[in-house]
């Protein structure tokens, strides 16, 4: 009988079993990663950086060079890398709570060097690896074991929007914001991944796709329900769709 | 190369370059304004990266990035700036990368001020990044002295794949002094870096992570005592220090950096008067140069530290002399840089506390 491969794992991912709770799109955001360098040819010059947080472990999975980085500085170990080694892919590996809390500076920086480098940002709402606590980017009412009562404005502010935040820095060439919740969106996400390090392979600049992710253990709902909970209830908070493309400006 | 007349940071900065410094980060501060400002320009005239980050936390970050990349690299700051990069040099230390990092101290604790100072001497040499691991680190005395550090510090650095850091007061970093910055000195036979993550895994047929990373505690203990072999090797090989009239001393001056600069006019002064006093120059200052201890004679009654600093090198000496010789502790703070005439009056003092 003649068999025909119709789906196979990415060889852009190493064999390491992935460290995510069941239901969490993470899984979902680094295949994607994985197909578009091998499909791009570059997962031999990447360079990936882990930052701390669910992602921590990500230097196992990207089949590619990678570097572990403090909380927050993905972004600056990133530049390091990229200015002494131009030919490498570079790209860093983020949370909302690495990204949008302890590395604001260092992202916001980045992008207003214009660094050639790609920034995957996975916005879950939340702070997964420690537990479930607060982020820069939890909803307001949403429950984290830091706002147990529901975010509060009075006390907290509003949700931050980075994409939009990063739109208005003069340096960032390209920023889109996606989500995984359905195969539609999965295919989106991918062209904007593919967009993103083509805009690093054609030095133009800084690129950063934000994820709508979810965290089903932490929000306390199933996998399900979690991806409804994006869909009603982050994505009106955090319209998908792209922010900046710099690239047009140029041509 | 001729001796040229060069402000020290200039000088540090130059002999970087020279010393082989492929990338340099950093983020302006007083009193080491001058290295960056020198670097801007020169790093690129050498084909070179240089980068102002949008701050030292910043700026070591991209020392890790660049150093586990496999770049020679520098960063360089003064005492407040060097706390924000404890951070990223115990994730250096943890990940073992090198790079060179340059201190010009001045006062603290906080903003403090921007006048000379060793007040850093722990920060220096206990580290303020979390976890087991050390710093090679030196306090040179001139300008001769460090800039041959620096270029050697790049050396020494990749071969024990950890931070190096250079530590001078600001006065060093501020003066001005003749230096020959082709002056010969010891180079190492180092490997490549097979282990930098650059983006080669293709090339190389293997993966390469830098990683501080270890969950399993047995596994971070193999990695501690893996790392403790390197700074055991250290403390065996990088003492270094400089006995200045001690052979017939009953009394010798402890004193590093600057303050030792001026202990020379003191030892010649006292001497005169025929107090038989001399001085034990530290040179590294993590590991502590034990040995220079030992190297003492028997006629060496009292020691007398000098700092910069309320005692912190006082500390060190006192776990050296286990009890053997009397101690005396005379030290400047906030930036105030002490006298020849104040440091022979508290010799002065040991002289008549012997006869007594």
């Amino acid at each position: 009988m003649k068999t025909e491969t119709i789906y196979q794992p990415t060889k852009g991912l190493t064999e390491r079993q992935l460290t995510y709770c069941p239901g969490c799109t993470h899984g979902i955001i680094h295949k994607l990663i994985g197909e578009v360098l091998v499909e791009k040819g570059l997962l031999d010059t990447s360079v990936g950086i882990a930052s701390v947080g669910c992602s921590v472990m990500s230097y196992e999975f990207f089949n590619c060079d990678t570097q572990q980085a403090a909380h927050g500085r993905a972004p600056a170990v990133a530049t390091g890398i990229k200015r002494t080694n131009p030919d490498a892919t570079v790209f860093t590996y983020q949370g909302d709570g690495d990204l949008a809390s302890i590395g604001l500076a260092e992202i916001v920086h980045a992008a207003h060097r214009g660094e050639n480098i790609t920034v995957i940002f996975v916005n879950n709402a939340i702070y997964g690896m420690t537990g479930g606590q607060m982020a820069p980017t939890t909803l307001i009412g949403q429950k984290t074991t830091t706002s147990p009562r529901g975010r509060d404005q009075g006390d907290t502010g509003l949700p931050l929007r980075m994409s939009e935040m990063l739109a208005t820095v003069p340096g960032a060439t390209y920023l889109e914001r996606v989500s995984v919740h359905d195969p539609k969106h999965i295919r989106k996400a991918k062209k904007a991944l593919e967009k993103a390090f083509d805009v690093q392979t054609n030095k133009q600049g800084f690129s950063m796709i934000e994820f709508i992710s979810t965290c089903p253990v932490n929000w306390g709902m199933t996998p399900q329900d979690s991806l409804n909970w994006a869909v009603d209830q982050m994505i009106p908070y955090y319209p998908l769709g792209l922010y900046k493309d710099g690239t047009k400006e140029e041509n | 190369m001729a001796k040229v007349l060069m402000k020290g940071n200039e000088a540090m900065a130059l002999a970087a370059i020279k010393g082989g410094c492929d990338a340099f980060f950093g983020y302006p501060i007083t009193p080491q304004n001058e290295v960056p400002e020198y670097l801007s320009y020169h790093m690129k005239e050498n084909n070179r990266v240089f980068v102002q980050a949008e701050s030292e936390v910043a700026a070591i970050n991209m020392v890790y990035g660049a150093a586990g990349a496999g770049a020679r690299v520098l960063t360089s700051s003064s005492s407040p700036g060097i706390a924000l990069k404890q951070e990223g040099i115990s994730y250096m230390a943890g990940s073992e990368l090198p790079a060179v990092i340059i201190n010009v101290m001045r006062g603290g604790p906080g903003l403090g001020g921007i006048q000379p100072s060793q007040g850093d001497y722990n920060q220096v040499t206990r580290g303020g990044g979390n976890g087991d691991y050390h710093v090679l680190s030196f306090g040179p005395e001139t300008l001769q002295e460090t800039v041959d550090l620096v270029r050697h510090a790049f050396d020494l650095a990749d071969y024990y794949r950890n931070p190096v850091m250079i530590a001078v007061d600001g006065l060093i970093g501020q003066m001005m002094e003749p230096v020959d910055l082709d002056n010969k000195i010891a180079s190492m036979d180092l490997p490549t870096k097979e282990w930098a993550s650059n983006g080669k895994s293709g090339e190389r047929g293997r993966l390469n992570k830098i990683v501080s990373l270890h969950l399993d505690p047995y596994d971070l203990e193999k990695h501690n005592l893996k790392l403790k072999k390197k700074y055991d090797e250290m403390v065996e090989k990088e003492q270094r220090y400089e006995l200045i009239n001690t052979d017939d001393a009953d009394i010798v001056i402890v004193a590093y950096g600057t303050v030792a600069r001026v202990a020379r006019s003191t030892v010649k002064t006292l001497r005169e008067e025929g107090i038989k006093v001399g001085i034990l120059r530290p040179i590294s200052l993590w590991p502590f140069p034990e040995k220079a201890f030992e190297k003492l004679p028997e006629s060496v009654h009292s020691l007398l530290t000098v700092e910069m600093s309320l005692g912190q090198m006082h500390q060190d000496v006192r776990i050296v002399n286990e009890g053997k010789r009397n101690l005396a502790f005379y030290g400047r703070a906030g930036g105030v840089v002490p006298e020849a005439d104040e440091i022979a009056d508290e010799v002065r003092k040991l002289v008549k506390g012997a006869n007594a």
